[in-house]
């Protein structure tokens, strides 16, 4: 099946009044010896009936966490949605919408930005919030760009807490490049202190955390963000905003720009995307952020209205000025996260950071009475935390598949040294007879 | 208008169980905790559904009509790549499970990749980009790559752009550490051989080129401007944000293109979401496929697996895979078209185009008036008393949405017109109407036009105050009015 409109006569009717026979005739500026006159090499045209029976068996080919107890976290989150949230997002109003250039015509997608990006802003205490960038990754990226960009120095330290797969992003577009990226330690599940402080001179442009950090510990960050200031260096966090239900807000511990991947609010874990990336910094940095921004107005009949602003910012005006490259960004995931926060308001946010982190202390406690395994890390932590198994944790977590379990994250690819280590989170979507089926199982690795 | 959805109270609906409030205060040390409560709309479902539906009605798609946006490719987005892309089995699979739970996302990323690979002619292939323009700095880390490992000792230090490129191009080459020149169009619109040849040099790490290009063109040079970017040392760029022209008409590979990025929400139907999520995926010529991110999936026997080292690659872009929903969705549509339908794709883009371009030079100019590719560019005449902005916002009181306008910057008062393969004639019939009736009106009564759009559910909007007054949340009590 195909989706082109016209029947053949009408196409026919185009080429008489075109004055061609054929729509050959329009190819002649193509070099006609590279036009493909072979079949393609792709499966032959289907059904509506036979694509839905291809991905149905695609899909039964993957284990989901409709149908697995998920202990997986690190970064992806399986939280639950409200019906509220696909019911909007599908309207085919959003979706099918392109970027709000027209805002007579786009003030539902416009409109919903500005309603998010004050979401994002009463969460963090930050004085502005973006439209949105990729993900978590790639706006802890811009946000380094803006801190050289903006204090003139070229040395970022970078917490070896942070999410692995971040650092490998920062590093990729860093590389080569004036920028030079330190890592900064951690002792005991938190940045290292000392460390920091022999590498944090008055040439480092950022100091960049995560909280909680990549092994679900709280960071001293009221600390950490003083000792970037005593610097004049800016303070840039990376934050996983459910959380945010129940900790300090990023602004009251001194943060200066704040990151995060979106995804915890109203999106599925999607095998890692589309995700959202949280970007929200002060006042001051306004001029320099990358990405859309959405500024309220009034039309030439007196009504409240919303329109793209602080455009000068961005490369379809300023080109290879522009603070960024971004263009397309996650509008309709930020839809989400708005939809998502408006159904569960402040309450409903409490009560999934509180029921994730009664869960982790709950699991963690267990696991902690398990002879032979340890928690690794003595210290806060809000829904995930690292245990150390006695025995060899592969055939583990292969024996809680087969009782529809996906156990923690195996550590060491990712930090050699926490060998036999795994990442357990809990969200609110764990019941406690699913973490002691986890905690019955674990107990017999030895 | 509607409310801001803060303006509404009422009694929140809870979707979790109630939590322990004590619960945080027992197990996290208080100086970590919020002192006051997050300041989140308290509104009942039924209130949250009313507001978003409200807010979507002041919204167009193309589910809503006719949006030739030019360059943006709006082509009807299939239904059942959202059914699909909603199975429990796709939405549902962590990023992190082993990859014995996860043997049909693997094998979607792998196939996908094939055929994209087989439309394009290149010999590798990612999806982790997020978008076009994360697409572009990937592939010009690819190129920075592939000149630092083969001769390290050269100075590439400068990336060419034409004048008709795309914002996002010269903006990447400056992010990855280019220099940006510039290279003059000619008067047949295609990029100027003497130009570029000048421009040629030691110096030059690549061309980024849109084929056909922002003219709607197809630079009938393009063998002979591949041959000299190669000449000279520099690789062949190509933006594949016209890609939707070429689709099964040319491989880029073909031309001469060295790595091209492919917007899955432009070419292969995926819905562009008021501004995203889109899918920037990025082939490359086999030469280039050592500097590809990682991981890649590959495939031994009947079995699929993340290979996640690879000496050479410039690293990982983006967290986990790229946006995998996306990729389901394109699957989709590959698996709807087949090799029949996707054959069929380009000529029909052509063929509409050409049909509108036909008939919309009855009313309106068309500065570079040769056979156009999948969209063209017009203008009003040059001494009406109105400007493409007034033309485009009477456009929205006739039902459609507007062309991109003011773009390419090379056209005074442009306006792109790209009516894709999905439309039909009859759609396109009404639209030259409409148009034709927008021409009359600019000669005898511009003032209607200065006025328009006076069905919109706001009319225009005083875009200046906006960025003096920068109103950028919701605040109690603060009103641009």
């Amino acid at each position: 099946m195909d989706y082109i409109g016209n029947t053949e006569a009408d196409n026919k009717d185009i080429l008489r009044e075109l004055g061609i026979a054929s729509t050959e005739d329009l190819l002649k500026d193509l070099p006609q010896d590279r036009i493909i006159r072979q079949r393609l090499g792709l499966p032959p045209a289907a059904s509506e009936f036979e694509v839905k029976t291809q991905l149905r068996k695609i899909a039964s080919q993957n284990s989901s966490v409709a149908d697995f107890a998920c202990f997986l976290g690190a970064g992806a989150y399986d939280h639950y949605i409200p019906s509220t949230v696909p019911v909007i997002t599908k309207r085919g109003e959003f979706y099918t919408a392109y970027t709000p250039y027209q805002p007579e015509i786009s003030q539902g997608t416009l409109q919903s930005i500005f309603e998010y990006q004050t979401m994002i802003c009463n969460l963090t205490g930050m004085d502005v919030a973006n439209a949105s960038l990729y993900d978590g990754a790639t706006a802890l990226y811009e946000a380094i760009h803006l801190a050289c960009e903006h204090t003139q120095r070229n040395i970022i330290l970078v917490a070896k807490a942070i999410h692995p797969e971040y650092r490998q992003v920062v590093h990729t577009y860093l590389k080569n490049s004036r920028i030079i990226i330190k890592e900064i330690p951690f002792l005991a599940g938190l940045t290292d202190l000392a460390a920091l402080k022999s590498q944090l001179t008055d040439q480092v442009a950022a100091v960049v955390v995560q909280q909680p950090n990549f092994f679900g510990c709280l960071e001293p960050v009221q600390q950490l963000g003083a000792m970037s200031h005593e610097q004049g260096a800016l303070f840039i966090t990376s934050v996983y905003p459910v959380s945010l239900g129940v900790l300090q807000k990023p602004a009251e511990y001194g943060a200066d720009i704040v990151t995060g991947e979106g995804q915890s609010l109203g999106l599925p874990v999607s095998f890692g995307g589309p995700y959202l990336g949280i970007f929200a910094c002060r006042q001051e940095f306004m001029r320099k952020m990358p990405g859309r921004i959405v500024g309220e107005s009034i039309d030439n009949r007196g009504q409240r209205a919303y329109v793209l602003t602080l455009q000068a910012r961005e490369q379809h005006i300023r080109r290879e000025r522009a603070t960024s490259n971004i263009c397309s960004n996650e509008a309709l995931c930020a839809l989400s996260a708005c939809v998502y926060l408006s159904s569960m308001g402040a309450a409903g946010l409490r009560d999934v950071a509180t029921a994730s982190l009664s869960g982790a202390h709950y699991l963690a406690n267990a696991i902690g009475r398990i002879p032979g395994w340890k928690i690794n890390f003595k210290t806060a932590f809000f829904n995930e935390f690292v245990a150390t198994a006695p025995g060899n944790i592969e055939a583990l977590n292969r024996r809680l598949l087969r009782k529809n379990i996906i156990g923690g994250l195996p550590l060491e690819k990712y930090y050699p040294e926490l060998k036999k280590s795994l990442l357990f989170c809990v969200t609110e979507k764990r019941t406690k007879t699913e973490i002691d089926t986890l905690v019955s199982i674990l107990k017999e690795n030895r | 208008m509607e409310k801001v959805i803060f303006e509404y109270h009422s009694q929140s609906t809870s979707y979790v169980p109630a939590a322990d409030p004590q619960a945080a205060k027992k197990h996290i040390p208080v100086e970590y905790l919020g002192v006051e409560e997050v300041i989140l709309p308290q509104v009942s479902e039924q209130d949250v559904i009313r507001h978003f539906t409200a807010l979507s009605k002041l919204n167009f798609g193309v589910d809503n009509g006719f949006y030739p946006l030019g360059s943006c490719t709006m082509k009807y987005n299939p239904k059942i790549n959202e059914t699909v892309a909603d199975f429990d089995g796709l939405a549902g699979i962590h990023p992190y499970a082993p990859e014995e739970c996860v043997q049909g996302a693997l094998q979607l990323v792998y196939e996908l990749e094939g055929f994209l690979k087989e439309v394009s002619g290149f010999a590798g292939m990612t999806l982790q980009p997020a978008a076009g323009a994360h697409g572009e700095i990937t592939g010009v880390l690819l190129i920075k790559a592939y000149h630092q490992q083969n001769h390290p000792e050269q100075k590439r230090t400068v990336i060419l752009v034409p004048d008709t490129a795309h914002g996002t191009n010269p903006a990447t080459a400056a992010l990855a550490g280019y220099q940006v020149r510039q290279v003059k169009s000619d008067d047949q619109g295609d990029i100027d051989l003497d130009d570029l040849q000048r421009n040629l040099g030691p110096d030059i790490a690549a061309l980024m080129l849109t084929n056909p290009n922002t003219l709607g063109l197809f630079e009938k040079n393009i063998l002979e401007v591949s041959r000299q970017v190669h000449k000279s040392g520099a690789l062949l760029y190509g933006d594949g944000a016209n890609f939707n022209a070429l689709l099964g008409l040319i491989k880029p590979a073909e031309l001469g293109f060295d790595v091209m990025h492919f917007n899955l929400h432009k070419t292969f139907s995926t819905p562009h979401g008021g501004g995203g999520p889109g899918a920037g995926a990025v082939g490359t010529i086999k030469e280039l496929t050592p500097f590809l991110p990682v991981p890649q999936v590959i495939k031994k026997g009947k079995k699929y697996f993340w290979k996640h080292q690879q000496a050479n690659s410039i690293g990982k872009v983006r967290s986990f895979y790229g946006n995998f929903l996306i990729a389901v969705r394109a699957y989709a549509y590959f698996f709807a078209l087949g090799a029949e339908g996707i054959a069929r794709v380009g000529r029909q883009a052509v063929l509409n185009a050409n049909y509108l371009k036909h008939k919309l030079e009855n009313y309106y100019p068309v500065p570079y008036g040769r056979t156009c590719m999948h969209e063209f560019v017009m203008t009003p005449h040059h001494d009406w008393a109105v400007s493409t902005l007034d033309i485009a916002k009477r456009i929205i009181d006739y039902g459609f949405h507007p062309p991109t306008i003011y773009f390419p910057l090379i056209v005074h008062e442009a306006m792109m017109i790209e009516p894709t393969e999905t439309e039909t004639k009859e759609t396109m019939d009404t639209f030259v109407n409409a148009l034709g009736q927008i021409a009359a009106e600019a000669v005898q009564n511009p003032e209607l036009l200065k006025k328009a759009p006076l069905t919109s559910p706001v009319g225009r909007i005083d875009e200046a105050r906006a960025g003096r007054q920068l109103i950028l949340k919701y605040e109690k009590g603060r009103d641009a009015r």
